[in-house]
């Protein structure tokens, strides 16, 4: 039987119940809005489950929303389940003075690099990773550079006229 | 596994030679690592006890900066990913930002796209497979095949301009038509390189020197390679038939016809013999492409982008004589063109794997979030697991068998 995205919505509703998990679908990619504390259940479900067979994982990144609040940090799964050839994303949000988030090295080796650079660059705290340290940036670094309050170039620098470029005012 | 710190000097039994073993440090300068790596080797003699990898010297901040960038100063950003094979970044994301703008492009630009990315997978496969063989003592492959690594960039440098980071193509299409010295120097190409292919094939396929130094050194079981996320000719190494260009079509390559190459034991001389492999498929596939590019008649002969000029530069010549062209040139680099929301994830098969970019526009000018799935970046952390237990010189030949970019490892 082909896995459709449907079967998929049929099958997580049916285990962690229909009110729980929010569904989108852009540019033919299925995505699940879960709650964080269940991200590994759904991971390990999306796994273990022979119909569902989710066993690669294709990338984990986070995304920061800072008008959100209470769920300013989205950390975002890839899988693919490479026999049925069906990709699912899996987003989980978090606040951003709670960045705790469940590791899935237990289930996938690869995650480690990606959940280290994650945190990285957005300071996502994945609980129960087995070496969370920083991975591109120097080791002394204090901030989280990838989050939106940290524009790219240094603001304090006069020597520059962004309005010429219509680059001025909250544009950064 | 790559969790723990290694341990430094751990006491040897009785009877051996050293007392404990040996902390080196390999690279980051060492001429033997061809990028800026450095592993913390733990050794016993010349037997490797316990690595650990330090990442990051050349990173620069890619993500951030394509969040200030409209798409298509995003494109030399992706150049210096993997700079082996440029084109295949630029044109992975133009076609990520095809996806998000709905755009279609026309077969003839497809099957073009398609000669340049076999090129350039050619290009980085025979620098990989000649570096394996230099760091195992044989340099004349290297050389050999060098002169023909020249000519695929004398074939961007026709359609482009530029060799290495080549910027290549644009939203839609490419810059400029094909001229015909691009066709001859391609003609060149297919008509010389099989030779010379397989010439470097003899020299080492079935070298008793090279296949003692190169057979289970660095080997991989299929498991533990997709449990690393492993991609590319590393995990068709392992025996995964995964290819993202037969598992998702894009640019239309559902219309070649190519074999995938998968090895047995994921070791180094497997994934040599699958580069090996596929640079005669990727000619397989160019030849084809270059028959279907000449069934082209009249007027779609000449077409090389799709027409939609609010994302397509308008041609050079007419931004410096006409007025509108000008004005929508200034629009569409200074980003002035509306995006629309959306969130894409793209994947094309680099030369070392799934090269993936998660866009996420909110309809600004730039991206808001543009993440690239780096493949070296993924896979590097199997590399202690790789080498342990391993020789030293072992080790250095699974670095350069894995063909680790340190460009796209740093993002």
């Amino acid at each position: 039987m082909m896995l459709t995205h449907e079967r998929i919505q049929e099958k997580l509703n049916e285990k962690f119940g229909a009110g729980v998990l929010q569904w989108e679908e852009s540019y033919d990619m299925l995505t699940v809005i879960a709650p964080k504390e269940l991200n590994l259940k759904i991971l390990q479900y999306l796994y273990e489950e022979e119909e569902l067979s989710f066993r690669f994982l294709t990338d984990i990144c986070a995304v920061h929303y800072p008008e959100q609040t209470g769920a300013e940090l989205a950390v975002v799964y890839h899988l693919h389940n490479l026999v049925a050839n069906v990709r699912l994303r899996l987003k989980v949000f978090t606040a951003v003075e709670t960045p705790d988030v469940f590791t899935a090295t237990s289930i996938f080796p690869g995650a480690n690099w990606m959940e280290r650079e994650t945190y990285d660059f957005f300071g996502v705290n994945f609980v129960g990773h087995p070496k969370l340290k920083r991975i591109l940036n120097v080791d002394e670094m204090d901030y989280f550079p990838l989050r939106k309050e940290f524009p790219l170039e240094d603001q304090t620098r006069i020597d520059k006229d962004d309005e010429m470029f219509g680059r001025g005012g909250s544009y950064n | 596994m790559s969790e723990h710190s290694v341990v430094h000097h751990i006491p040897l039994p009785e009877g051996s030679i050293q007392k404990q073993t040996t902390t080196m440090n390999l690279g980051p300068t060492h001429p033997a690592t061809h990028g800026v790596f450095q592993n913390v080797l733990e050794l016993d003699g010349e037997t490797i006890v316990d690595a650990e990898q330090t990442v990051g010297y050349i990173h620069r901040a890619f993500e951030k900066l394509a969040e200030r960038r409209p798409l298509y100063q995003v494109t030399p950003i992706t150049d210096r990913l993997n700079y082996c094979s440029s084109p295949i970044n630029n044109m992975g994301w133009h076609m990520t930002c095809e996806k998000l703008l709905g755009i279609q492009t026309p077969k003839r630009v497809d099957y073009l796209r398609v000669i340049i990315m076999e090129l350039a997978r050619i290009a980085d496969h025979l620098i990989c497979n000649s570096i394996v063989g230099v760091d195992t003592g044989a340099f004349t492959g290297f050389l050999y095949v060098m002169q023909y690594r020249e000519l695929i960039y004398e074939i961007y440098e026709e359609v482009c301009g530029s060799r290495l980071t080549t910027n290549i193509g644009r939203i839609g299409g490419f810059e400029r038509n094909f001229n015909d010295t691009a066709f001859q120097k391609l003609e060149k190409f297919l008509k010389e390189y099989p030779e010379v292919l397989q010439e470097f094939e003899k020299l080492f396929n079935r070298n008793r020197i090279f296949m003692d130094r190169t057979q289970g050194g660095g080997a991989i079981s299929a498991e533990r390679a997709l449990a690393y996320s492993f991609t590319g000719p590393n995990l068709r190494a392992a025996g995964v038939d995964y290819d993202v260009r037969v598992a998702k079509p894009y640019c239309s390559y559902e219309d070649f016809e190519f074999d995938i190459p998968v090895g047995t034991t994921g070791d180094n001389y497997d994934r040599f013999m699958v580069r090996n492999g596929e640079m005669w498929q990727s000619l397989r596939i160019i030849e084809q492409a270059y028959r279907k590019v000449q069934d082209f008649k009249g007027a779609e002969a000449e077409v090389f982008h799709a027409d939609v000029p609010e994302y397509y530069l308008p041609e050079k010549k007419d931004v410096y004589t006409k007025m509108e062209a000008l004005i929508w040139h200034f629009k569409i680099i200074m980003g002035e063109i509306d995006i629309p929301k959306g969130e894409v994830y793209h994947a094309v098969e680099g030369a070392n794997g799934e090269l993936g970019y998660y866009l996420i526009s909110d309809g600004g000018r730039t991206p808001y979030r543009l993440h690239f799935r780096r493949p070296c970046f993924i896979y590097y952390q199997a590399y202690p697991e790789l080498v342990k237990g391993g020789m030293l010189s072992d080790a250095i030949v699974t670095m350069s068998s894995l063909n680790l970019i340190a460009g796209e490892l740093d993002a």
